[in-house]
């Protein structure tokens, strides 16, 4: 036996040891409300049926450790939460493990689970969990008489003076831009495809640059409102919502103007407990589940059988979640669908492009 | 040593110098001092292993990153054989499409495309998604490939992106430090500037040494009387003032920069007191953060302690007599200070003040709390392109060139004022 056969065999055997005993799972989510609603919703009942332990870790957006890590071979988190683009993206470079849809478990009327899922909420590698929508919202005692009612009216710092919170990133900031510039929903990706749409959506944004606070984790824009550090920010639309029903801030969702998007649940390639990641992905995208987890923060379940069995605003206890959806008719009148074509390929030019637009003076 | 004279008869001159067992005195010196050696080599051995893993290692891996990037010539044989077989010069024939087809059919089975696709984006920005989306239709794709690729995509007939391929095709590549100066190579293989919109690196760069550098003056300013201070004042109270400017240094460098945040945001206490005191009008509430001033003030801070330090130290050791000796001679209290306190406080402003500017130099964690946009250094772009675009041979390059400008910076300061005078504590 030389050393290598030797230093495997050990490895292996420790691997073997931990794995009989280990019987947990960590799952890499986006922290705040948003991770709370899954704790509540998955992890906890999913540690009572199974006795699988669930350790919850966050980050700002998981795609990003979760691409370091892969490519590094260095793989802590079996389960990460993640946009769509994303999960098409990393799927496409393989560094997420092809989830086979017979592990999914059908609605609770039998129909089979790729017919119960939201068209395009499935994906070779990610499991839809959720929709859920960026907007903007505003402080209502900032703006008593003259509410923002716009997407433009959030570029407009004449008429609605205050400092504006704005995600450091292009996904979704770029879309918006160009809605208040005018643009119909329906053609701001033909128009973001070209370079004068580029150079129009950043001479939108050049307009309030000097007013705008970035942020970067979801739960930080509710925080800046609620400081008073802004008097409008971009924001999850889950959040604001906690924020103002959950907790009585005086907060208000402009849906006009939303992008919204499905993220759900993928595995890395490389995951430590693949057994258990999979499990975790079948539980937490029961239909029950997914209403559960409509219950703790604002975003539409992906499966048609969910639907009707989210019920209350679990934090306060009366208020019905469905209005307050992003997916609900009377916030849809303008109303974009995030383009995962669209962000799969422009993804790493568009983001380099607007972090040097943002240091630049 | 054998030849030295010894003793004063012509015998003693000629006979060799033996130990008791009657091996000559040299070797068994040798031996011994030998063995001595090795014993404190075993010593050092530890430290010495632990920074060539921890530190020697990982920088030259960093260093080779940056001029090596497999991404593309890893991924792409049968083109990479295509450059091998075919001069610069040979505009891509039938051969080359259909390489170029084989190996984005294999880029899609092995999921390698993206990758490729992402080493093309930092030669020719907006090229990724013409690797990915021709790799998704590759498999169909039928001969004659040149026609069926334009068809596609035309942009496969651009020559900047065959160039850029025919670049990546060697793992080794000066251009990632191109691109870390703004710089890029035109058709020719000639260097010239990026695109105005592309440009951020040397604007960063000289950023970031001016703010080092106001960052190290005003710490200097408000460092040195406290160091005065705290360098004459009777022990027990000089012992208080120690633990004051301890009790920061010891304090999470995490803890202090967020509670600069609760102090000078909009609605924060400083702004509110000036409100309060009339000072200022609602309307006109100061920016003190997410802009250059939180950086400098919460940076300031945060490095102060590492100027105070060194300047105590050295202050400590300043007798009193000499001012006093200069007072009693007539000079003025300026003079004095001018001509007899401060030369002697050099050693300590030299090391208080490289490394203050060292330490600032390589600041990330403070500016991407407080500085906002125009608050970001050099190494928060390191820090994105390690965490966010994964760029690392680019991030390599920066991390290079910074490492660089502190070498640099260093022997400077050795030439003008001279290592042997820096006194760090």
């Amino acid at each position: 036996m030389n050393i290598r056969t030797m230093l495997c065999s050990t490895a292996c055997l420790a691997l073997m040891a931990g794995a009989s005993t280990a019987q947990e799972v960590t799952v890499l989510g986006w922290g705040g409300d948003y991770a709370r609603s899954q704790i509540e919703a998955y992890h906890k009942p999913f540690t009572e049926e199974t006795g699988i332990r669930v350790i919850s870790v966050d980050a700002d957006n998981p795609a990003t450790p979760l691409k370091a890590m892969v490519e590094a071979g260095n793989v802590t988190v079996d389960v990460a939460v993640i946009e769509y683009a994303d999960a098409v993206r990393l799927c496409d470079e393989g560094l997420l493990e092809v989830i086979d849809t017979s592990i999914l478990e059908p609605a609770p009327d039998g129909t089979p689970a790729e017919d119960d899922f939201l068209p395009g909420t499935l994906t070779e590698c990610m499991v839809g969990t959720d929709v859920f929508s960026t907007i903007f919202a505003y402080d209502a005692t900032r703006f008593p008489d003259n509410p923002p009612t716009t997407i433009a009216d959030f570029f407009d710092t004449d008429n609605f003076p205050g400092k504006r919170g704005v995600r450091r990133n292009a996904k979704a900031t770029l879309e918006m831009a160009l809605m208040a510039d005018g643009v119909p929903a329906e053609e701001v990706y033909d128009l973001l495809e070209t370079q004068e749409g580029v150079e129009r959506a950043f001479a939108k944004l050049d307009t309030i640059k000097g007013d705008i606070v970035w942020w970067e984790a979801g739960a930080q824009p509710p925080q800046l409102l609620a400081d008073g550090e802004v008097a409008m920010t971009i924001a999850w639309n889950g959040r604001i919502f906690n924020a103002a029903v959950g907790e009585g801030k005086p907060f208000e969702i402009v849906w006009d103007g939303q992008v919204y998007e499905p993220e759900g649940l993928a595995i890395p390639v490389g995951a430590p407990n693949m057994e258990e990641a999979l499990q975790f992905v079948a539980f937490a995208t029961r239909a029950e589940s997914l209403a559960r987890a409509a219950e703790w923060i604002s975003y539409g379940p992906t499966r048609r059988s969910a639907a009707p069995l989210v019920g209350v605003f679990q934090v306060d206890g009366e208020t019905e979640m469905g209005p307050n959806l992003p997916t609900s008719e009377e916030n849809m009148t303008n109303a974009l669908a995030s383009s995962y074509e669209f962000w799969v390929d422009r993804d790493a030019e568009l983001n380099e492009r607007f972090n040097a637009w943002l240091l630049a003076n | 040593m054998s030849d030295i004279p010894i003793g004063p008869t012509a015998t003693a001159r000629q006979q060799r110098l033996e130990t008791a067992d009657g091996t000559p005195l040299k070797s068994a010196l040798a031996r011994a001092s030998r063995r001595q050696k090795l014993r404190a080599l075993a010593l050092v051995a530890p430290l010495a292993l632990f920074i060539i893993v921890t530190f020697v290692l990982p920088i030259g891996q960093m260093l080779l990153r940056s001029v090596n990037n497999t991404q593309f010539s890893d991924n792409m044989p049968a083109l990479v054989q295509w450059f091998a077989e075919n001069p610069p010069g040979i505009d891509p024939d039938e051969a080359a499409f259909a390489a170029l087809v084989s190996d984005l059919r294999n880029g899609a089975a092995q999921r390698t495309v993206g990758s490729v696709g992402t080493r093309i984006n930092y030669e020719v920005p907006g090229t990724r998604s013409l690797f990915t989306a021709t790799a998704r239709r590759a498999a169909d794709l039928e001969p004659p490939y040149r026609e069926a690729l334009l068809e596609v995509n035309s942009d496969w007939a651009r020559e900047d992106i065959w160039a850029a391929m025919r670049g990546a095709s060697q793992a080794y590549t000066a251009n990632f430090y191109l691109a870390a100066v703004d710089r890029k190579r035109d058709l020719d293989g000639n260097i010239v500037q990026s695109d105005p919109q592309n440009r951020v690196y040397v604007q960063l760069f000289l950023r970031t040494f001016m703010l080092s550098g106001v960052i190290t003056l005003i710490c200097l300013l408000l460092g040195f009387p406290v160091a005065h201070l705290l360098a004459t004042l009777p022990l027990r109270k000089s012992n208080l003032l120690m633990i004051l400017v301890l009790l920061p240094f010891w304090t999470s460098l995490l803890v202090r920069t967020t509670s600069w945040i609760v102090l000078l945001q909009g609605q924060g206490v400083v702004n509110n007191v000036l409100v309060a005191l009339g000072v200022i009008g609602d309307d006109g509430r100061l920016a003190l953060m997410y802009n250059q001033a939180g950086t400098i003030i919460a940076m300031t801070h945060v490095l102060l302690p590492f100027m105070i330090l060194p300047l105590y130290s050295v202050m400590k050791t300043i007798p009193p007599s000499y001012a006093r000796a200069a007072r009693s001679l007539g000079a003025t209290s300026w003079t004095t200070f001018r001509r007899i306190y401060l030369p002697q406080t050099i050693p300590g402003i030299g090391a208080g003040s490289i490394l203050v500017f060292i330490l600032a130099m390589g600041y990330y964690i403070t500016p991407a709390l407080v500085g906002g946009a125009t608050g970001q250094l050099i190494s928060n772009q390191i820090a994105f392109h390690m965490q966010n675009s994964l760029n690392w041979s680019l991030a390599a390059a920066l991390a290079a060139l910074l490492l660089g400008a502190v070498l640099l910076l260093y022997w400077v300061y050795d030439r003008l004022v001279g290592i042997d005078n820096m006194k760090l504590g």
